[in-house]
Formats: structure tokens, C-alpha cells, sequence
């Protein structure tokens, strides 16, 4: 208890980095996120779990507006989201994000996928960005594959260097929107690695996964989602280990028990 | 076995019969006519490509005016007999209105008006060529490189633009080649190029299947190499995924 409470006075410390303020969204007629509020502090690791539909998705995408919301509010490091801009544009550089599907720029080579951000976005000369890039490509394992095509890399080296070109626009936070559910599974493991790594080095990070491995061990606190809302937050131990909300026992015991 | 003799006047009489059956075609410049139509297709395919592809940027661009333009230029140009328009820059554009583009002669003057009538038509096909390479990008692609910070401008230009020109190669081929064969529309307004001057040979000689065959041949020289080419070209660059 008295462990919480002090990582509680660290976060206010440090400052809050990203805060939800009664987010609404709907799909036509499907309310995907309802009353959603939520802070992540600097140096946080939150991990979303839910079932799916839940709009834990939905959620991770609309901290940088590649979905809007209808109502609520959304600040990163005290900025309030701005609309479609050069504003936005620059917001994002600050916010990395690595995508199910990896989403790799298919007509470049890895080594440029790494670069093409560092040079268009923040102005660094090639030789720089190079650098960086090799380095980033280096510590994720893949810099062996810097000279390849996205296509010819397998998905656990795909999703390495995803997280590579997120990493060298220096970002504020990182979102992960279910990193490892489009991996074989002994793909899985190299990019948990990497991303628990990162959790180590004291990455603010906000991770929608089914991984509950990887939320056990890397999370500061696990948030539950289930109909598009938050059912349940809890620090990974106690909510795993005691849940409070029928709905979190019930999804827990479908899931924990293979 | 034949004797020398023989052979010889064998040769003489395909050269005689060859003089005969191509005689017509002395006081005709073939080359000069087909490069003309080279130049028109060549001019009005670059000038084409560029707002063809500043077209296809407005039709998926965030700004609704933009993209109202866009689409009402393609569903207007595109249904718009390509004679008329053609036409329309001789009689409308130079006759009533003045516009000389610059050129003092009338040979220069209609060359560079038919130019513009095929750049303004032909672009609205290279739009959908491109829109629907540009389809073929997964979203992905494009929210990726907006989530690096990338404006829409970049987006397009540094991640979808060069993805979808890959895969839109041989759509594009298409639009050539009905390009190279329209630029016989040009004639329409005196512009001399290869189908002026079949005109002008049927009228005079009295070879009409001939004539039309080599001019036709003349155009399958220039398109069926363009095809072959840009096919391989679409097969060499297409995005591995």
C-alpha cells in the first residue's frame, strides 16, 4: 500500500502527460467510448485490457487523433489536441504509435523507414538521421535488416523496427495498439522484449494488448475496458490477482485459465 | 537451277514492282507527320501527368472545395467529346477570345491549342488512373506516416503518391496509348500530323487500303512498344507487400 502511494507521489512530481476528460465517440449508432476519463502520468506504463469491441482500440487511437471524438476533452503534456493542422501534425511527432499491422512504409527500405520522420519532420541532415536510425535498429535487434524491404522482414522484425521509427521522433509517450496480435506466436516474445525494455528505461507508454504476461510484468496499472467504458483500474497485481468488478472476473476467468 | 541472267531480272522486277506499289508515297513526308504526332503525344502526355496528378491530390484531399473541383472536372471533361473540346481551343479560345499561347504563326499557334485540348481532356483519365492506384495503399500506410508528424502534403507525396504511381503503371499505359491515337483529333483544327496527311494522300493517290494500312501500322510502331514497355515496367516497380 504504502508502495502505491509513493509511485502516486512520484507521478505528481513528474506531471501528468496525458489526460482524457469525459471522452464520447460513436460509430453511428454504436457509442464505442462513453464518459471515458483518464490520466497517464510521465513514466507511466498502462495497459489496456478488454474484450474485443470494447473500444480499447478506438481509445489508444484518439490520443493522436487518427480517430476524433464527439465530446470530452484530450491533452498531451498540457496542450490541448488541436484540430487538423500543421499543428496536429506536430503534436503527433511528439506521440509514437505502433500499429497491429505494423503499417511499414512498403516502398522503402528499413533503414529509410527509420530516417524518412527524423529528416521531413525534424529537420535533421541525412548523415544524422542515418546514425540515430542505425543505432534505434541496433538496440531493437533488427540492424542486421537495415538495407531490406518491409516485406522481405518477418512480422516480429517488422513490428522491431515499427518501434524503431516511432522511437527516433523522440516521442513524449508511445501507444500500442495490440503490437503482437498480428504475430506467430514465437514472434510474440522479441517484441515484448523490446517493449519491456522500454517500459525499463522509463518510457511513458500506453498499451492496448492481450498479453496479460506482458501486463503483469511491465504495467504501472492495468485499465479494463468492456462496452466502451472503463470498468476497472487496478495495478497489475491486484487486479489480476483480485478483481473487483463481476465484468473483469468474468473476462479474467475466461482468459487465465488455459 | 537458274541462270545468273534469269536471277537478275527476277531482282529488277521486285525493285520495279516495288517502285510502283510505294510510288505514291514520294512528295510525302511520312517521318515528318508522325513526328508531329510524337510531339503531341509527348507534350500533352507530361502536361497530363502533372494535373492529372494534381487532380487525383485534390479528389482525396481534406478540402471540400478542392474535392468538389476535382470531381466535377472529372465527371464533366471526361464526358465531353474530345473533337469538341479540340474545337473549342480553336474556335472558342483562339478565335473568340484571343488566346495565341504565345505563338505568332498559325501552325505553332494550333500545335500548342491542340496540346492544351489533350492535356485538359487526358488529365481527368490519368485522375482516375492515379485515385485508383492510390486505393490499392492500404490506410495503414497513410496513418502511419500521419502518426510520424508527416503534414498532407508529405503524406501524399512521400508515402501514397509513390505507392500508387507504382501500381498504377499500366492504367496509365492505357491512358497513353488511347492518347497517342488521339492526337489524330488534332487534325481537326489543321495540326499536320498523321492522320492530315492520310487525308490528304487518300485524296490524291489512289492507294486507299494502303495508305491506311501503313499509317495504322505507323501508330502500332509507336503504341504497341508503349504497352509492352510500361507492362514490364508495372510488373519491375509494383510494392511488395
Amino acid at each position: 500500500m504504502t508502495e502505491v502511494s509513493v509511485a502516486k507521489q512520484d507521478m505528481a512530481a513528474t506531471g501528468e502527460l496525458v489526460v482524457l476528460k469525459s471522452v464520447n465517440k460513436h460509430f453511428g449508432a454504436l457509442h464505442v467510448l462513453q464518459d471515458i476519463d483518464m490520466t497517464i502520468a510521465r513514466g507511466e506504463v498502462v495497459v489496456v485490457i478488454g474484450p474485443s469491441g470494447s473500444g480499447k482500440s478506438t481509445l489508444c487511437r484518439t490520443i493522436n487523433r487518427l480517430e476524433t471524438i464527439d465530446s470530452g476533452a484530450i491533452t498531451i503534456d498540457g496542450k490541448p489536441l488541436p484540430a487538423e493542422g500543421k499543428e496536429l501534425a506536430r503534436l503527433r511527432a511528439d506521440v509514437g504509435m505502433v500499429f497491429q499491422s505494423f503499417n511499414l512504409f512498403a516502398h522503402k527500405t528499413v533503414l529509410e523507414n527509420v530516417m524518412l520522420g527524423q529528416i521531413k519532420v525534424r529537420k535533421k541532415d541525412k548523415k544524422a538521421a542515418e546514425e540515430r536510425a542505425r543505432a534505434l535498429l541496433d538496440r531493437v535487434g533488427v540492424g542486421a535488416q537495415a538495407d531490406k524491404y518491409p516485406a522481405q522482414l518477418s512480422g516480429g522484425q517488422q513490428q522491431r523496427v515499427a518501434i524503431a521509427r516511432a522511437l527516433a521522433m523522440e516521442p513524449k509517450v508511445m501507444l500500442f495498439d495490440e503490437p503482437t496480435s498480428a504475430l506467430d506466436p514465437e514472434m510474440i516474445n522479441e517484441v515484448l522484449e523490446v517493449m519491456q525494455q522500454l517500459a525499463r528505461d522509463g518510457m511513458t507508454m500506453i498499451v492496448v494488448t492481450h498479453e496479460m504476461g506482458f501486463a503483469r510484468s511491465a504495467a504501472n496499472r492495468v485499465v479494463f475496458m468492456a462496452d466502451g467504458r472503463i470498468v476497472e483500474e487496478a495495478a497489475p497485481d491486484q487486479f489480476f490477482s483480485n478483481p473487483r468488478s463481476d465484468r473483469a472476473k468474468d473476462f479474467l476467468s475466461k482468459i487465465l485459465h488455459h | 537451277m537458274r541462270r545468273p541472267a534469269e536471277r537478275r531480272t527476277r531482282v529488277s522486277l521486285y525493285a520495279e514492282a516495288r517502285e510502283i506499289v510505294f510510288d505514291f508515297l514520294e512528295g510525302y513526308d511520312l517521318l515528318g507527320a508522325f513526328w508531329t504526332t510524337v510531339q503531341l503525344a509527348a507534350l500533352s502526355a507530361v502536361g497530363s501527368l502533372v494535373w492529372g496528378t494534381l487532380l487525383a491530390a485534390m479528389r482525396v484531399g481534406p478540402v471540400p472545395l478542392m474535392r468538389g473541383f476535382g470531381t466535377a472536372y472529372v465527371n464533366i471533361v471526361r464526358n465531353i467529346p474530345l473533337t469538341v473540346i479540340i474545337l473549342f481551343t480553336s474556335l472558342g479560345l483562339n478565335q473568340t477570345l484571343g488566346v495565341s499561347l504565345g505563338a505568332d504563326d498559325v501552325e505553332t499557334i494550333n500545335f500548342r491549342l491542340a496540346v492544351l485540348g489533350l492535356i485538359f481532356y487526358t488529365s481527368s483519365f490519368v485522375c482516375e488512373a492515379l485515385r485508383s492506384g492510390i486505393n490499392t495503399v492500404p490506410v495503414g500506410q497513410a496513418e502511419a506516416a500521419r502518426a510520424i508528424g508527416l503534414n498532407f502534403n508529405q503524406v501524399l507525396g512521400l508515402v501514397v503518391l509513390p505507392q500508387a504511381f507504382r501500381s498504377s503503371v499500366v492504367p496509365l499505359a492505357n491512358v497513353l496509348i488511347a492518347l497517342i491515337k488521339n492526337t489524330t483529333v488534332a487534325a481537326a483544327i489543321g495540326v499536320a500530323e498523321a492522320a492530315v496527311l492520310m487525308k490528304e494522300m487518300i485524296e490524291n493517290e489512289a492507294q486507299l487500303l494502303l495508305i491506311s494500312a501503313i499509317i495504322a501500322f505507323g501508330f502500332v510502331v509507336l503504341t504497341l512498344p508503349t504497352g509492352l514497355i510500361l507492362g514490364w515496367v508495372g510488373k519491375k516497380v509494383a510494392v511488395k507487400r
